[in-house]
């Protein structure tokens, strides 16, 4: 009775959408997915996939499991140019512009029927969509998407004489509070330190969380155009220089991504900047009590979002890309979303998921998990251009260039600027 | 019956071919026909989507000259290799030293010294980033016994390179060590006895005799060494990822993001011929000293 | 002979002080893999040992397969290696044709250029040719050596000519001599050889990450660096532990077959 109910919703649910019906014949998706095969992601991706199937019959899916994000995008791009795409992939936002410049993939208004489509895309977190859209079209439908928080250590907190339930507020509050919580032995060495952003690896995704408060959008929505040297964007800069530079709060030169968390387990660190997707982590590994808050704001609130879309490629045949469409629609639905978003820590893409039994039962035993949603308002679209991973690497090397003294904040970012339009000059 | 076929002497002038066949083969499809096609892809852009690759003559040469990266990276590539190398051989003829000596525990320092030799360089940099990690990884921790405070290793311009240089010095030294204990043993114990009795010093030994016979291995160590510096490139992926701000970006890695991160294979091309130019200039250095090896020999 | 004896016991002190700062990481290593992570970063004798971080690791990612991955590639190199050297190290060993001495030279080339120095244009094949993430992707660009063609050719130019005419005249063909008197003759170099060939595939690291993206195909090395490059950052002991099960059977081999190695990489050290 309730398959048969649920089968009538799913099926009501893509009329009304207006997706055309599959044809009778079997449609197969090939769908590559970014998880390492067998680990507890497979099987949840498996049951979903194969509820996917029991509600549409007529489309078989073949979910192939591709590994990290690098490496399902060197798969993708390799299978496009071997002429053996997928129909469907999971890759991360980010990778928008290179699949359109490679002429890989194809835009969802045109698999939907007009009028469903704008309900559709904007159901979804604005944040979210940011990176999904571009020239009018919209080429990806979010799904495991994450933010960054700040996590803090209360029992640091209370040492150090603030208030344990109340996290920094604004950016002059985190400079304040992250004073106290640096802690220094007799020879002055310190034993604590009182904030840590990490800036290995990807820091411009970091650096996001300080420009996007300060009222800077790093890059237009074509992806041809990026704003690294404005004002507000040096000022954002200069404030995370200062912390380790001249407040002596965060620790000097590059901080490791991957062993932020361990810092802060081993309280290092008293209050660290990191992805929702270390939610867990924290969870089982800090021996004290930990709060989860919101980035400080500076003009107001902000931070980026992170994560994975869904995409469908040009190469699929027309039902295979309808029926593509339609399976990218039920994976998303609200209930679907905080299903998963309960069993990965992922965020939940749309406002509609958050008011689901499911997903309020759980923020009431886990209130920690609500920042990110509370946050989603605020956040923009991590940086994505044409020739992404060159222009987000010239900001990187910047930032690093200033956080380990050899260059000014302002000198950095014009520097950054050149270099990235030199290579988005192809694309104008 | 015995003709002198002209059939058989084909077979037989065939014979030597037909056993290079498979190498000859192999080399030519992923060696000799590559280093040209590098050549003539170098002088092309990288195709795109529905754009196809055109010429563009020195378009990616360039580029090349224009990218403050390329330049860092042949700098640091020249810095880790004058760096690494002479500390690597010294350690090494030290090492062989001590090991072909008589000394307590030889068989134990051998091992000692050659271990990491035998482990993979991506495991020995996981082993190393631990160390170098701030506060409580093994070297700050050392540090701190002596009232040092935290140092940010990996994570400064000044200690990023040397750091990772360091990681190469140990995992290479006991590999080069195996040369000279090799070339150590091939000398006769005669002429140091001979030596020794006509009451010349140790330190008198080792510069007249032992270190003149050592001369055409630290040759081949050498070249060896320099090839290595530019070809090991494993443990920068684990330690750096070529940062803090290019500090630790070298050739290799560069090529390796340029072309496969990037995608930008006409660019990365050309980069491929900049490391084809220095390795074939080692091996011409190489050729030519053993030419004259040969010769005084 | 007093001075002697001073500076002998100084330079016995300074091989140890090199052997200790040379086997300190690894010993380290070990104590953090075998401890549970609280002493990670604490040094206490009495801490308690565990197995449990190898049993996270081995857990927590596709070991088994990584190994098995490893195993067929490096097999496959060495195999393939062992028989097509042998075929032209005999052809240039004991074969006079027209353009021996340049086909030699071309040969030596690739002692200095790798396949991984070329692999833009290597990775271009393997997509032609469908190779792309298999372990023949993998292995096919080094299913011959340069150095192993020089080495064995060394080798066979000692074997003294009458052996080679005794065998003929006794009714063997060209494979026959190559089999029943070269290769015996140059059974230790095999040895030397091969040890050497497995540590370095087992070891490589670069190219294999390059062509491959997927857990069938993955050699332990990418699977490694794989492993340790998590998003939710690292756990030491669990990584060493990692670390050391990728090393561990080179390791072992290595501790048990020390004077075999050692005298391997003299007779046949370079890659």
């Amino acid at each position: 009775m309730r398959m048969s109910r649920r089968t009538t919703l799913a099926a009501t649910a893509a009329l009304l959408l207006g997706f055309a019906g599959p044809a009778a014949a079997d449609t197969t998706l090939t769908f590559y997915y970014p998880v390492a095969v067998g680990g507890p992601v497979t099987k949840i991706v498996d049951g979903m996939v194969a509820d996917f199937e029991k509600d549409n019959p007529g489309i078989k899916i073949k979910a192939v499991y591709s590994g990290s994000y690098q490496d399902t995008i060197a798969k993708i791009l390799t299978a496009v140019k071997g002429g053996d795409a997928p129909s469907v992939a999971v890759a991360l936002s980010t990778d928008m512009f290179t699949l359109i410049d490679e002429d890989a993939i194809v835009p969802f208004d045109d698999l939907v029927a007009k009028d469903k489509a704008a309900t559709w895309f904007k159901s979804f977190y604005p944040g979210f969509m940011a990176n999904s859209q571009t020239g009018g079209k919209t080429w990806g439908i979010p799904f495991q998407r994450s933010t960054i928080v700040l996590y803090w250590n209360k029992e640091a907190f209370k040492e150090a004489g603030l208030d344990p339930e109340k996290a920094p507020q604004s950016w002059d509050e985190m400079r304040a509070m992250a004073a106290k919580l640096t802690k220094r032995d007799a020879a002055g060495a310190v034993t604590q330190w009182g904030v840590s952003i990490p800036s290995s690896g990807f820091p411009y995704w970091l650096f996001q969380g300080l420009t996007t408060p300060n009222g800077a959008i790093l890059a237009n929505d074509a992806g041809t155009q990026v704003a690294y040297d404005k004002p507000e964007v040096v000022e954002a800069l200069q404030y995370w220089m200062d912390l380790a530079q001249k407040d002596k709060v965060h620790p000097p030169g590059i901080v490791e991504w991957g062993t932020t968390p361990k810092d802060f387990f081993e309280k290092k660190v008293a209050m660290m900047w990191t992805t929702t997707g270390n939610l867990t982590n924290v969870r089982a590994n800090a021996k004290f009590d930990f709060g989860v808050a919101m980035l400080p704001a500076k003009k107001k609130r902000g931070s980026p979002t992170g994560g994975g879309n869904f995409y469908v490629f040009k190469a699929a045949s027309a039902e295979q890309q309808k029926a593509a469409a339609l399976f990218a629609d039920w994976m998303t639905k609200p209930e679907r979303a905080a299903q998963w978003s309960i069993a990965t820590g992922y965020v939940a893409v749309s406002p509609a998921a958050f008011e689901t039994k499911a997903m309020k039962d759980y923020l009431a035993g886990f209130p920690a998990a609500g920042v990110a949603r509370d946050q989603l308002e605020h956040a923009v679209a991590e940086l994505s251009t044409h020739d992404n991973q060159r222009v987000a690497k010239a900001l990187n090397d910047n930032l690093q260039a200033a956080l380990t003294g050899t260059k000014t904040a302002a000198q950095a970012m014009k520097d950054a600027q050149a270099e990235a339009d030199r290579i988005l000059k192809a694309y104008k | 019956m015995s003709i002198p076929s002209p059939n058989r002497s084909l077979a037989a002038r065939a014979e030597p071919w037909l056993l290079l066949l498979p190498s000859i083969a192999l080399f030519a499809t992923f060696t000799h026909i590559p280093i040209v096609r590098t050549a003539i892809d170098s002088f092309h852009s990288t195709p795109k989507g529905a754009r196809p690759s055109r010429f563009v003559g020195l378009a990616n040469y360039e580029d090349m000259a224009a990218d403050p990266i390329f330049w860092k990276a042949l700098i640091n590539n020249l810095v880790y290799a004058i760096g690494t190398i002479p500390l690597s051989i010294g350690l090494a003829l030290a090492m062989a030293l001590f090991v072909n000596g008589r000394i307590a525990g030889r068989g134990l320092l051998r091992m000692a010294y050659f271990t990491p030799t035998v482990l993979p360089m991506i495991a020995v940099a996981n082993i190393w980033l631990f160390f170098y990690t701030p506060h409580y990884g093994l070297l700050d921790q050392i540090a701190g016994l002596f009232g040092f405070g935290a140092t940010n290793w990996l994570g400064s311009q000044a200690t990023a390179l040397p750091a990772i240089m360091v990681v190469t010095v140990w995992k290479e030294a006991g590999f080069f060590m195996i040369f000279y204990l090799a070339a150590l043993q091939t000398i006769s114990p005669d002429l140091k006895e001979a030596a020794a009795i006509e009451g010349a010093s140790d330190l008198t030994v080792f510069r007249r005799i032992t270190w003149p016979l050592l001369m055409p291995v630290t040759l081949f160590i050498l070249v060896n060494a320099v090839i290595n510096a530019f070809r090991m490139v494993d443990h920068i992926f684990i330690l750096t990822g070529g940062g803090p701000d290019n500090a630790t970006n070298v050739l290799l890695f560069h090529l390796y993001q340029v072309g496969f991160k990037f995608w930008d294979q006409g660019y990365a091309t050309a980069l491929t011929i900049v490391l084809l130019a220095i390795l074939s200039l080692m091996a011409l250095v190489q050729f030519v000293a053993a030419g004259r090896r040969v010769h005084y020999q | 002979m007093h001075r002697h004896a001073v500076r002998d016991r100084l330079a016995s002190a300074g091989a140890w002080a090199l052997g200790l700062a040379w086997l300190a990481p690894l010993l380290y290593a070990a104590w953090t893999a075998f401890h549970s992570a609280e002493y990670a970063t604490r040094f206490d004798l009495l801490a308690p040992m565990t197995l449990e971080n190898f049993a996270r690791a081995w857990a927590a990612a596709p070991f088994p397969r990584y190994f098995l991955n490893t195993v067929l590639i490096v097999a496959l190199i060495v195999g393939a290696q062992c028989i097509l050297c042998t075929l032209a190290a005999y052809a240039f060993a004991r074969y006079r044709f027209r353009g021996r001495d340049l086909v030699f030279g071309l040969v030596l080339l690739q002692l200095m250029i790798t396949p991984d120095i070329l692999a833009v244009v290597n990775y271009r094949t393997m997509r032609l040719i469908g190779a792309v993430d298999t372990i023949w992707g993998i292995a096919l660009p080094y299913l011959t050596s340069a150095f192993g063609i020089f080495l064995l050719r060394q080798t066979f130019l000692t074997v003294p000519k009458e052996l080679d005419e005794a065998a003929r005249i006794e009714g063997c063909g060209s494979l026959g001599v190559l089999w029943r008197v070269y290769v015996p003759a140059a059974r230790p170099i095999y040895l030397a050889y091969g040890l050497v060939q497995v540590s370095y595939h087992w070891n490589n690291f670069l190219w294999p990450l390059i062509i491959t993206n997927s857990v069938e195909t993955r050699p332990l090395t990418v699977g490694l660096s794989v492993f340790s490059s998590v998003d939710q950052g690292i756990d030491w002991s669990v990584i060493t532990a990692a670390t050391l099960i990728t090393s561990g059977p080179l390791l072992i081999a290595f501790l048990i077959f020390q004077r075999q190695f050692v005298q391997s990489f003299m007779r046949a050290g370079i890659r």
